[in-house]
């Protein structure tokens, strides 16, 4: 029990680490790319090639004075990028990065919890998610910040149905809530996402509404807003509210390699015979790569297409997302039926 | 474990109700109110039913409660706004108040509370069970449930259109 908790508590802080680290690097990536995108050069001033760019704007931010507005509400203010932060990272708790550790002859799964509901935990924390958003920008006594914060949160919760309904087909053809299973049936070349494409397709969108990226990224629309809901931020509780995106962005990344991409499985490794370990090793590898080419994917639609109008974000989500979510929910529950008439 | 676990979550859930009723602010009263729901979740999980304490969290913290946080931040009620009541109106809530607290309490002093049977180790909330007994069981109380909120949706879409063409 003790090694068991030991373990437990080794995990959670690499994952912890793993998820900060990628979350920092994908800030000099994102200015890498978008200077590719653009014919720049990008950030190349500190150290070689700039790959000490996101330590040096963590230092910037950390020493930058912390102003809090006059007529803020001080404690809610603070609360606001805590809460942020603290929800992005903990949807990873649920997420399956490997297969099992042989430690001593024990098995260890690299998950830390494998909840029996791990996709609605998952949406539990991405509709808390909205709170650090809403109070933010409420406490900061700006209309700016306010309107923002109204944007992201209504957007959010317009797109948390049609992600949850996009994802109920996935859930019907793989029989479990649980994570780890749904990445275990994957292995081979099973990916949910030849079975499952509009579902998946649905899900890619709402993602880049959940996680407030462009082209969604209208709480923050710097022509309207200023800033959004953190346009009254200064030092680390800004830090902190632009972390969490890329938190997120790693995150929803993540699940949706886990949920569509076959997780940590590679097609056909059982054949090469390779040792437990090892084995699992490279699965934890591979899941990061595809988890890395998803963290782009979200940059380049970034850089190449330019923000929605609101009515037209709102349209989208209600009259196409959740309508076809419901029309891919009826075929999927005809072909299964079918498919179980001819066994 | 339990126990202690129990009676944490049970102080934090009261103290944040309290909070509901005292804070002055209304903002103050909609957070206090998240908290809550998120200590009953806790009691939920404690019950072994992680599918309602997730549920629970998705609709009522997360979804319902950003309504009311939009209505609040939207309205924004402060002190000057706030309608004065007459001490008639005190004295004849206060009184209600209490006769409900009575009858309350007479009704939980009758209750005989069954005795724990180690529900605690069992699955009954999974997800598998609570579906097996939603559409095999009570199947007709079930769809005659939904069939209401499909009349309540509908009903809030007609009364939220404008222009209803005549």
């Amino acid at each position: 029990m003790d090694s068991f908790l030991i373990y437990k508590a080794i995990l959670v802080l690499v994952i912890f680490v793993v998820s900060l680290v990628i979350a920092m690097y994908s800030t000099i990536l994102e200015r890498k790319f978008a200077a590719w995108i653009q014919d720049r050069v990008g950030p190349n001033r500190t150290g070689p090639g700039g790959v000490l760019q996101p330590l040096a704007d963590g230092v910037k931010m950390f020493m930058k004075e912390d102003i809090i507005p006059a007529h803020a509400h001080k404690f809610l203010f603070k609360a606001g990028p805590m809460i942020a932060m603290t929800t992005a990272l903990m949807a990873s708790v649920v997420i399956p990065f490997g297969k099992t550790l042989l430690i001593g002859g024990k098995e260890y799964a690299l998950q830390v919890s494998d909840l029996n509901i791990g996709i609605l935990y998952v949406f539990a924390m991405v509709s808390i998610g909205v709170y650090g958003i809403m109070i933010g920008g409420w406490a900061s006594n700006n209309k700016f910040s306010l309107l923002g914060a109204l944007r992201a949160s209504s957007q959010m919760i317009s797109y948390e149905l049609a992600m949850s309904l996009s994802l109920i087909s996935v859930i019907m053809a793989s029989g479990t809530l649980s994570m780890s299973e749904i990445a275990q049936q994957q292995s081979g070349w099973h990916w949910n996402v030849i079975t499952q494409p509009l579902s998946f397709i649905i899900f890619l969108i709402c993602a880049f509404a959940e996680t407030n990226r462009t082209p969604f990224d209208l709480p923050e629309c710097e022509t309207e807003l200023i800033g959004g809901y953190h346009t009254e931020y200064s030092s680390m509780g800004l830090g902190l509210y632009l972390f969490a995106e890329y938190v997120n962005m790693f995150i929803s990344s993540a699940v949706m390699v886990t949920l569509f991409f076959g997780g940590y499985n590679i097609p056909y490794i059982e054949k090469l015979g390779l040792a437990h370990n090892l084995e699992t090793i490279l699965g934890v590898l591979f899941f990061f790569v595809k988890t890395g080419f998803f963290i782009l994917f979200f940059m380049w639609v970034r850089w190449t297409i330019p923000r929605f109008r609101f009515d037209q974000l709102m349209n989208l989500g209600w009259k196409y997302m959740i309508p076809l979510a419901l029309i891919n929910i009826l075929v999927t529950g005809g072909l299964i039926l079918i498919f179980d008439y001819f066994k | 474990m339990l126990p202690v676990l129990f009676i944490a979550l049970s102080i934090s859930a009261i103290l944040c109700a309290l909070g509901v009723v005292v804070s002055r602010n209304p903002i103050h009263s909609v957070l206090f109110l998240i908290l809550t729901f998120f200590c009953i979740s806790g009691h939920y999980i404690l019950m072994n039913a992680q599918f309602l304490a997730l549920v629970n969290i998705i609709v009522y913290a997360g979804a319902i409660m950003v309504l009311f946080l939009f209505v609040v931040m939207l309205l924004n009620l402060n002190k000057a706004t706030e309608p004065h009541k007459s001490d008639m109106a005190k004295i004849a809530a206060s009184i209600t108040a209490g006769l409900l607290l009575m009858v309350m309490l007479g009704v939980i002093k009758g209750v005989s509370l069954p005795s724990f049977d180690g529900m605690m180790d069992s699955e009954n909330g999974y997800v598998k069970n609570l579906g097996r007994v939603l559409f095999q069981d009570y199947l007709i109380p079930f769809e005659l449930s939904s069939i209401l909120f499909l009349a309540a949706m509908v009903g809030a879409v007609l009364l939220g259109k404008k222009n209803i063409e005549e």
